[in-house]
């Protein structure tokens, strides 16, 4: 069972559907004990860091996620906030603690003068590296980016795929069993189905 | 590198899709699903669906038609009309949209856009700016469909929007609307230089060129139409190709 954890923010809805569409129906919780019960977890999100990192620490969330991902193993997938969140650290509105999950800290985007600030639209990802979640999808690919801040990792390692926009912007990133991403493949069309698919066929551990 | 955001408006009253000229005259153009599906086939970057449905009680149709959407189109949407509670946003972003766009209620309690952005995200706040000739024939903005003048200037509105937490604009024309005459790029093009944030152009697209002008005279960052793709043989296929001839970045 794949569940999509539910913490106030963000569009679940077309997360849920997406997932249905490519025949792996997948369940919206913010209980823990559904989420412990998960094979997969999905954390999504569009918002503030700041309100998101509140609300799963003052559910217990962030610990039960944390459990999953690092004691149980499980395969996670990120969208957008839900990427930034791995982070230690993220100074949207002030400065605030993240899950410290992959290191990194989460700041606004440097994009010059003459760029528009949020990142809207589609833009096209070049891989850094080969992933199991990419199986189908061209280096070049176009995905859907909304946001302000960026996920800035510690180590180059984690990065997967990065895309530009006045700066190079963290696309995708994947450490363990973790895959996150930027942009949001539940809006990215065909493409973006495709990662979803391939997440739901990930085996991390093999 | 980011791609120009073709966008098909898609105009709804009591849950059909309509088309109006210059915010009037209404014209039943379809079931908005069926529409949004073409839409999505043909790889529209977006799609935005704006109620004008007058009674506040079938104001549900907005909600009715995003949701039904968003269970078949993997793609971006904005929702708006007749938005005036953070409930209401919510429940949108819930079902499906990805940015509100907020008009009359923004001009009425300009706090509003702070609240939204604040409790969403700045990203998911569009606010949407109807302006036309005055008496004077001076750019004024109106709220309410074009009904109600407010005295405000487009440029000076779209900058305070922007400082109040909007994370972009849907700028549009009520004279052109519907006419096919083009856009006022004269108008884009001064909001868009005085924003950092995106702007959407719109009301008036009648040929692909115009949505190429919109671009690169207006200085949009994405192009709205939609008589274009209902009264014409244009598809979304045939304006991205123009697009790219015309040397602008669309998606592959």
């Amino acid at each position: 069972m794949i569940v999509i954890v539910d913490y106030g923010l963000g569009n679940l809805y077309s997360v849920a559907k997406a997932f249905e569409m490519i025949g792996s129906p997948a369940e919206i919780s913010g209980d823990m004990s559904v989420i412990s019960r998960a094979d997969r977890i999905v954390l999504p999100g569009i918002g503030a860091f700041g309100d998101g990192i509140d609300y799963l620490s003052r559910n217990g969330l962030d610990e039960v996620i944390k459990k999953e991902i690092l004691v149980n193993k499980k395969p996670f997938l990120g969208i957008c906030l839900g990427m930034q969140l791995l982070a230690d650290i993220g100074y949207e509105y002030g400065e605030h603690k993240g899950l410290a999950l992959v290191s990194g800290k989460v700041r606004k985007l440097e994009v010059g003068e003459h760029l528009k600030v949020p990142h809207i639209g589609w833009n096209d990802i070049t891989f850094s590296k080969s992933s199991p979640l990419f199986k189908g999808i061209k280096d070049g690919t176009d995905f859907y980016f909304v946001h302000s801040y960026q996920f800035v990792p510690t180590s180059k390692d984690d990065v997967v795929a990065t895309t530009l926009y006045g700066e190079t912007i963290t696309a995708a990133i994947q450490k363990d069993n973790m895959f996150a991403t930027q942009f949001h493949p539940e809006k990215s069309q065909e493409a973006g189905l495709t990662l979803l698919e391939n997440f739901v066929n990930w085996n991390p551990t093999t | 590198m980011i791609k120009a955001r073709l966008i098909p408006t898609v105009l709804l009253k009591d849950g059909r899709m309509i088309k109006t000229k210059q915010f009037d005259s209404y014209r039943d153009v379809g079931n908005p699903r069926t529409v949004a599906k073409v839409y999505d086939a043909q790889h529209a970057d977006e799609l935005i669906f704006l109620d004008i449905t007058a009674t506040t009680e079938e104001r549900h149709f907005l909600l009715d038609v995003v949701t039904a959407v968003a269970e078949e189109c993997f793609m971006p949407l904005t929702a708006g009309g007749g938005i005036k509670t953070v409930a209401q946003a919510r429940e949108l972003l819930q079902h499906g949209a990805d940015k509100v766009a907020i008009n009359t209620h923004a001009v009425n309690d300009p706090h509003f856009i702070t609240e939204l952005a604040e409790k969403f995200g700045r990203s998911t706040v569009v606010v949407s700016i109807d302006f036309k000739k005055n008496a004077l024939g001076v750019n004024e903005v109106y709220t309410e469909r074009g009904r109600k003048p407010t005295g405000l200037d487009p440029v000076e509105w779209a900058k305070e929007a922007e400082k109040r937490g909007a994370g972009e604009i849907l700028l549009t024309s009520i004279d052109r609307e519907g006419m096919m005459n083009g856009y006022d790029i004269e108008m884009i093009r001064a909001v868009a230089d005085s924003i950092s944030i995106p702007i959407i152009a719109s009301g008036g697209v009648g040929k692909i060129s115009d949505l190429v002008a919109g671009l690169k005279e207006g200085h949009a960052s994405a192009v709205a139409a939609a008589s274009i793709f209902h009264f014409t043989d244009q598809s979304i296929f045939k304006a991205h190709s123009h697009m790219k001839e015309a040397g602008i970045s669309v998606r592959r």
